[in-house]
């Protein structure tokens, strides 16, 4: 592999000549939450740019007829959980969680992916027979002996979090409530948003797609969901790029359309929406004008009612919730580059203690924290979150995104919500004061309130 | 004079030649003593290109030359396959390089034997996709690269395994003379400063471009005409092939992967003395722009530093002399001093580091002639010391290792070169007393990003418990000796990443303490870079 190689495969700014960026100054190192807690993960700085100057050398001694020629050195990236937080804080602009990223899918590539890491990267597949069977598979998930097998035989810890089956999807939901709309002519961009749901509010939570769009109703937005599939973040972290790019040429076909007019594409899942800014680009070497196009049309949902409010369009009628909400920023958050948006609107409503817990990582990275010989890592990085979400006494925690709400309510048995949903609670208390209590919001009709969940 | 050493030959000059001249003498049955006034390796073998030659460079010039490089070629891939990677090597055409001498280059290189295969310039931009895509044709040659430092070492192992020995930082700084022989040679020993009196049978400049010198203690003239080759190392491999431009040698056409990094070379100027010379920021300029022919995006790549090599070239006094040093032969010449009216004294001059072993065995059939020696050489036959056979060199194998061992940074002590404590261990138990820079050359401490900003204390550390009582007072002057010797390879290139690196590293070692470091030296090379850049 030579860089010219690497630069092919990745992006040729983004990931294939910045090492040469690395000062060596371990930032880095100190950031990774995954190197503080083991040593089996040597950290950011030795996996990342250090080892990608050994990756070159393709001129492997002679292995024999027909034996490999390029065989990669790698074994210590693959606990790389993949969180980003190197790249986040590299003062030079190095992209090493990219990096780490590419490496790993190279380690992996000439083998077939474990059975569980490819079942991890099909959250479409698995989520749609879930919810197909999903009193099976909520009874299975929640069944001991039935985790225990699953762990000796697919990988998956018998203690990592998994959220319940919805009964029925969120877009079929959706197209059924709206068959009526089909063919009527849609707002200008001013006036519609559309929405990027991603796998988890489809398959687990449609309580969190149900608050985001009513309080995107009620702030005068009607809401577009177009057809759409996983964002692929799940394949890219279980190293399988191909089947990645695939999903996100499916995504951008349609987003782009949109994009074009001047809609925005609102996600309610931080990591979705990341993936889509950053990382087609980034990782996934994607370089049309779709690709552009869409990342710049992207927000993440707090960021987008953050901006309406700095704009002085976001109704404030928010009621009182005297409540201590302990938050958590999750890992891709950060790696937006806005700030914590969730924070500064949780300011906007009376009575509410939000604090943030100003820890790193939970530690579930994506699905990093549910396999077998990472959970016990996964569980060491979050542990002074869950510490301080506990010792917070609060009956709820907030946190953007799906996999890291798992995490931290399994972890610290306190239920964890998304920023949307308390948002939506504190209209909810603003209309009840001013005695439109039991009133649908923006009367759009049949949108279940969040505590239907 | 505290010391007396009786040995059949004296080699002086401790580079790849002096260290094949010692094995091969050894070999032979003398008992040969090889004597450097450094470290071995420290002279033009160290500072040389990394490059294995196939011959093709020479092939259209001096074929001569062409034949030994490729027959050595296959020697060395048989005798120390550890010392080589097998790279291959491209001849690629661009728009710049005359038509005529490409269509005759296949030729050439049949006419000496050289393997030459045109390939589809598109296969060699899918192999190396940094290469200039306006290249019109592209040959296939058997290049390779060449650790140096390793081979001086398997070397000297096997002449030690033959009852001779090679000591380093000794100078030669008199020959003693009895009418037409020399009798005894008196060395220095450069770390204590004693003295110690040699008294061989014969002896055999192996000195290079300083053979000048050696032989002006002998009271005879050898005319040397040292040609500086400036060379540029980039951070990382843009090419996992040699790249040649196809053309008439000349300055910047030559790209050789080495280890973790790609060495871009060379100029050819003519110096003085082989001890002084710089290195210019036009002169570095100037290569680049040569070498965005072969790989355009060059100029985007790191530069981690500059250095020169100095060409042991030397013209026969009767020669017309040559204008450039481009046209000198690079062809070897064994000067047998009878004709200079000493008997038992020849210099090996000329040549290049891919035929060492050809002119160690020119070298020591003379000798041999001259002392009635009959036993045929056996170097080329014999592999060195601690081969396998056909193993050669791959880039992965020290991550590869490591991470075997399960990774983990605790043990590193050379972060970007991968150097653990136990690597650099066993160098202190093998070589000590030494440097921080010899330790370089034994393990590659200190050759990557950080230019050894984050290893010297560490290593220095290393040395001054190995030398267990007493050091403290040297730990910091190990430290600056060293450091500064890599920053002198910094300033010539220092912009960008690699200045920023400078500074990052002075600030470590200001916190330190260690004030010599930033008073002076490198801290003003730094700031003088800096301000040439505004």
């Amino acid at each position: 592999m030579t860089i010219a190689e690497l630069v092919e495969e990745a992006s040729l700014e983004q990931v294939g000549y910045s090492s040469d960026q690395c000062l060596k100054c371990n930032v880095c190192n100190t950031a990774c939450p995954v190197a503080r807690v083991t040593d089996l993960y040597p950290g950011p700085k030795y996996v990342g740019p250090q080892a990608a100057r050994f990756r070159m050398g393709r001129n492997l001694p002679a292995q024999g007829k027909g034996g490999p020629r390029l065989k990669s050195p790698d074994l210590t990236v693959d606990y790389c959980s993949g969180c980003g937080w190197c790249t986040t804080v590299c003062p030079a602009g190095v992209k090493v969680a990219e990096m780490n990223s590419q490496s790993r899918a190279r380690m992996k590539a000439g083998g077939r992916p474990k059975l569980r890491d490819w079942g991890l990267g099909q959250t479409d597949l698995t989520g749609r027979i879930g919810v197909m069977f999903s009193p099976l598979g909520n009874w299975a998930l929640a069944n001991r002996p039935l985790r225990r097998m699953m762990e000796l035989t697919v990988g998956i810890h018998h203690a990592a979090p998994f959220p319940k089956f919805s009964r029925r999807t969120f877009q079929s939901a959706w197209k059924r409530r709206h068959k009526g709309d089909v063919g009527r002519p849609l707002p200008g961009p001013d006036k519609a948003v559309v929405y990027f749901h991603g796998c988890a509010v489809n398959y687990y939570e449609p309580h969190v797609a149900n608050a985001a769009i009513s309080i995107l109703e009620r702030n005068g937005f009607q809401v577009i969901v177009p057809p759409q599939v996983c964002c692929g973040l799940p394949l890219i972290s279980n190293g399988i790029y191909g089947e990645a790019r695939e999903k996100a040429h499916h995504n951008l076909k349609i987003l782009a359309d949109y994009a074009r007019k001047g809609y925005r594409i609102i996600g309610t899942s931080t990591s979705c929406t990341h993936t889509i800014k950053a990382e087609y680009r980034e990782m996934l070497d994607i370089h049309d004008d779709d690709a552009t196009v869409v990342a710049n049309a992207t927000w993440d949902i707090c960021e987008f009612l953050l901006d309406l409010h700095d704009h002085g369009k976001l109704d404030t009628g928010f009621g009182r919730l005297d409540e201590d909400l302990p938050y958590h920023a999750p890992c891709q958050l950060r790696s937006h580059g806005i700030g914590l948006p969730a924070m500064d609107l949780f300011a906007l409503v009376p009575g509410l203690r939000a604090m943030d817990m100003d820890h790193d990582c939970c530690g579930i990275a994506g699905t990093y924290g549910m396999k077998k010989e990472k959970y016990d890592i996964g569980m060491a990085v979050g542990a002074p979150l869950f510490a301080r979400v506990r010792a917070s006494g609060a009956a709820e925690a907030a946190c953007d995104s799906e996999t890291c709400r798992w995490q931290i309510e399994k972890a610290s048995g306190v239920r964890t919500r998304h920023p949307v949903e308390i948002l939506q609670a504190a209209y909810l208390a603003g209309d009840a004061a001013a005695g439109r209590a039991g009133q649908s919001p923006a009367g759009s009709g049949g949108v279940a309130p969040v505590t239907s969940h | 004079m505290s010391e007396s050493y009786a040995c059949d030959v004296l080699v002086v000059g401790g580079g790849v030649t002096g260290a094949g001249v010692l094995r091969d003498l050894a070999r032979r049955g003398l008992k040969t003593l090889l004597v450097d006034r450094g470290d071995f390796g420290t002279g033009t073998t160290g500072r040389y290109h990394g490059l294995l030659h196939s011959g093709g460079r020479y092939a259209a010039g001096d074929a001569v030359t062409a034949r030994e490089c490729i027959d050595e070629n296959r020697v060395l891939r048989r005798i120390a396959p550890a010392s080589i990677e097998d790279t291959g090597g491209y001849f690629v055409a661009t728009p710049d390089d005359p038509e005529d001498y490409v269509d005759a280059f296949p030729a050439a290189c049949a006419a000496a034997d050289i393997p030459c295969e045109e390939i589809p310039v598109a296969a060699a931009l899918r192999r190396e996709p940094a290469l200039n895509p306006k290249i019109r044709r592209v040959f296939r040659l058997p290049d390779g690269s060449v650790e140096p430092w390793n081979l001086i070492d398997g070397n000297i192992a096997d002449a030690r395994a033959h009852c001779s020995d090679a000591w380093s930082y000794r100078r030669v700084v008199a020959f003693e003379r009895a009418g037409e022989r020399i009798i005894s040679a008196t060395v220095r020993d450069e770390r204590s400063g004693t003295t110690a009196r040699i008294a061989p049978r014969f002896v055999v400049s192996t000195a290079g471009a300083w053979a000048g010198q050696i032989a002006a203690l002998a009271g005879v003239e050898v005319t040397m005409v040292p040609g500086k080759g400036v060379m540029l190392i980039y951070n990382q491999r843009m090419t996992d092939t040699v790249v040649n431009r196809c053309h008439k040698s000349a300055d910047g056409d030559i790209m050789v992967p080495v280890h973790t990094v790609a060495i871009l070379g060379t100029t050819d100027v003519r110096v003085a003395d082989p001890d002084v010379y710089d290195i210019s920021r036009e002169e570095v300029s100037a290569l680049i722009a040569e070498g965005e022919k072969l790989f355009p995006d060059l100029g985007r790549m790191r530069l981690l530093r500059a250095y020169a090599g100095v060409r042991p070239l030397y013209q026969p006094p009767a020669a017309t002399q040559a204008a450039q040093n481009r046209s000198i032969s690079r062809a070897h010449t064994v000067l047998d001093h009878g004709e200079d009216g000493i008997d038992n004294y020849v210099s090996i001059v000329g040549g290049k580091l891919t035929t060492f072993r050809l002119m160690a065995e020119d070298t020591v059939d003379v000798v041999c002639e001259k002392l009635g020696v009959t036993t045929p050489c056996t170097t080329a036959d014999e592999m060195l010391p601690n081969q396998v056979p056909g193993k050669t060199y791959w880039l992965g194998h020290r991550l590869a290792e490591h991470e075997a061992e399960g990774g983990g940074d605790s043990a590193l002590i050379c972060e970007c070169e991968l150097v653990t404590r136990p690597m650099l261990a066993s160098f202190l138990d093998e070589h000590w007393p030494c440097s921080v820079d010899d330790m370089r050359r034994g393990t590659r401490l200190g050759m990557g990003p950080c230019q050894g900003g984050f290893c010297t204390f560490r290593a220095a550390g290393m040395a001054a418990e190995h030398a267990a009582a007493g050091a403290s007072g040297t730990t910091d002057d190990a430290i600056v000796g060293y450091l500064r010797e890599r920053f002198k390879g910094t300033r010539p290139i220092a912009a960008g990443r690699q200045l920023q690196e400078l500074w990052m590293v002075l600030g470590i070692y200001g916190g330190l303490g260690i004030e010599s470091l930033v008073d002076g030296g490198p801290a003003a090379d730094a700031r003088e870079a800096d301000d040439a850049r505004r």
